[in-house]
């Protein structure tokens, strides 16, 4: 036997008392846990995918919007801007290099990005199996895509229009898988690449079909020819795309050129970091109220083990009385009730961050897709050690009253009473 | 002389002062504390096992005087060597029987005598691990009598250990406390009202109210 036991045994004498302040506690440190998880997940990720983006170009609209669907793919896009207008800003001296974007279509709600191979080597990727798109219709999955679909290099699919599931298919022509990339824990997990001509084509044949028949040569031209793997793909006629990705040439470029495009051309100009951190913001109010919460449930939770202890110690009068008799210094006392709510509220720290865990887990669980699907549950933060601590001081806390009253309680008044 | 006391007094605040009549035992002897309720027996009780400081006076048990001793080697020096026996049993509901015991050897840091043969001696050898609350009050009575004993102290000191058992418990429990502090070698001292007691020890001094 020793005081740690004792207390131990004290505690699971009686569980339901024990047990409701230790979920009480557990649960205001889960909701903590999962708010740092996803704080530090998101911001990281965050950075990570708009990573060698200065500035998005999109179509009039919210700004927010261009970024989230042309950085984040998470949006809808606000629009379509003409590619000559896009290729005008690129010559910019202002610009360093640029990524044009062609949104639209999805695989069983897997976004289809029409581009370039740049955007590949902005993202840093490397292949799985297969290499790079060179014709029109043939597509690199995302590893995310390729793992929850199960489709391998050289099937076929056919994608569908909209970027969200359960719209129309685009049954006139079947895009080829020729890569599969490795996971990189970045936005092109869960994307479907290709070029920005079969984008074009896809939605040609849609229109085309009830015209004319095309010449086969025609079609020998249109549909096997390489595609640009850099810059604006080659054509006459007036195209559309949807987005620019653009990277400044010098620190000027983040003052001039957003003012630029916003005031003389038909384009918008929006900066993910300034968007993002501007979203940060709104979130923050429902962050900081969970927090409250989490806070408030710790504090009642403090109290609960304050109470519990209290009142134990009430009943327990006899035995510390008993306790000193035969043999037990007041430091002991004093340490046993102290340990008693030590061993609480660290039990309670550890429930609370696998509770945390567990509850981040499931949320993945039920998300396939979106950007929460990509948060991994099980990284374990430093910060997380500070919630151990701050459990710690709050079971000290709750056991200071009641340890002094065991370290005060005179024995012989106790025996005698009885 | 194992254990010695000389002119006890105490005052209870706003009380009489009490004085007590001296005592002194040698190893193995028994004694009776009798008198009337309220006349100061369990204060005589408090004082001995040092659990009360004393007015004027001395306790001297094993050579150490109790009153120069003080905060936590008192109450080492009283888990090592006082044995108390209380009016009700009082034992730890949340341990068992054996932990109750070997919560005892631990205050003390003594490993004491073992703590399964002193049960069976007792005839409480089956209830080695049993729950408190399932234990009988005789039964459990007699668990507090092995928790006062399983640290061979000098002294065995048992306040109306009688006053809720039945004759033939009382005749058991008396006979135990003998036969174990004898075997020990402890002084025994019995604070009673129970006229019961007396058939069994002769010795005994009076505490009266003045």
């Amino acid at each position: 036997m020793n005081i740690l036991k004792l207390s131990w045994k004290y505690l699971s004498f009686k569980p339901l008392s024990t047990g409701l302040n230790m979920l009480l506690l557990a649960l205001g440190l889960a909701i903590i846990t999962v708010l740092l998880l996803i704080q530090d997940q998101f911001e990281k990720k965050m950075t990570q995918d708009a990573e060698g983006i200065d500035l998005v170009v999109g179509a009039k609209g919210s700004p927010l919007q261009i970024i989230l669907s042309a950085v984040y793919h998470i949006d809808f896009p606000t629009g379509n801007i003409p590619m000559k207008e896009a290729m005008r800003l690129d010559q910019s001296r202002l610009v360093k290099s640029t990524i044009p974007l062609a949104l639209g279509d999805n695989y069983l709600g897997y976004r289809i990005v029409g581009t370039n191979h740049d955007y590949l080597a902005m993202h840093e990727v490397d292949y799985q199996e297969g290499k790079a798109w060179e014709l029109p219709f043939e597509v690199v999955l995302g590893a995310m895509v390729a793992e929850k679909t199960g489709m391998k290099v050289g099937e076929t699919f056919t994608g569908s229009h909209g970027i969200s599931e359960g719209s129309h298919d685009h049954e006139a022509h079947d895009y080829e898988i020729v890569g599969i990339l490795e996971p990189k824990g970045t936005v092109v997990d869960r994307l479907v690449m290709t070029s920005i001509e079969s984008v074009w084509l896809t939605h040609d044949e849609e229109e085309e079909e009830a015209h004319v028949e095309e010449s086969d040569a025609d079609h020998q031209k249109k549909f096997h020819s390489p595609v640009a793997k850099s810059g604006f793909p080659k054509t006459e006629q007036d195209r559309d795309v949807t987005a620019l990705l653009v990277q400044y040439r010098s620190p000027m470029a983040a003052v001039q050129l957003p003012r630029m495009i916003n005031s003389a051309t038909s384009m918008q100009a929006a900066s993910p970091t300034f968007e993002m951190s501007r979203l940060f913001e709104l979130l923050g109010v429902g962050v900081t109220l969970l927090q409250g919460l989490a806070f408030v449930l710790i504090g009642i939770s403090g109290l609960g083990i304050f109470i519990a202890l209290y009142n134990s110690l009430k009943e327990r009068k006899y035995d510390l009385a008993i306790l000193r008799a035969i043999g037990a210094s007041r430091f002991q006392l004093l340490l046993m009730v102290f340990l008693e709510g030590i061993i609480l509220t660290v039990l309670g720290a550890v429930l609370g961050i696998i509770l945390g865990h567990s509850f981040l887990s499931l949320l993945v669980s039920q998300n396939d897709q979106g950007v929460v699907s990509s948060l991994h549950p099980w990284v374990f933060l430093k910060q997380e050690l500070w919630i151990v601590v701050y459990a710690l001081l709050v079971g000290i806390v709750a056991s200071l009253i009641p340890a002094w009253t065991a370290y005060q309680t005179s024995i012989a008044k106790q025996l005698t009473k009885a | 002389m194992l254990f010695k006391t000389k002119e006890l007094s105490f005052a209870h605040p706003g009380r009489k002062i009490l004085k007590f009549p001296d005592i002194s035992l040698d190893a193995s002897e028994a004694l009776l504390v009798l008198g009337e309720s309220g006349s100061g027996k369990t204060t005589l009780l408090n004082l001995l096992a040092g659990l009360l400081h004393p007015l004027t006076g001395s306790v001297i048990l094993d050579g150490k005087e109790l009153s120069q001793l003080s905060g936590s080697k008192l109450d080492l020096f009283r888990g090592k060597n006082i044995g108390i026996v209380f009016q009700k049993p009082h034992l730890l509901a949340p341990l068992s029987v054996k932990e109750n015991l070997e919560m005892a050897h631990f205050l003390a840091k003594t490993s004491g005598q073992a703590i399964k043969s002193l049960l069976e001696e007792l005839g409480i050898g089956s209830k080695l691990n049993a729950a408190i609350q399932t234990l009988s009050e005789g039964e459990a009575q007699r668990v507090s009598i092995a928790r006062a004993l399983v640290n061979s102290p000098k002294l065995i000191l048992a306040d109306e250990p009688t006053s809720s058992l039945d004759d033939h418990n009382t005749e058991k429990v008396i006979g135990l406390l003998k036969t174990q502090s004898r075997k020990i070698g402890a002084a025994l001292i019995i604070v009673t009202h129970d006229q019961r007691v007396k058939n069994h020890i002769s010795n005994f001094i009076e505490v009266k109210a003045s």
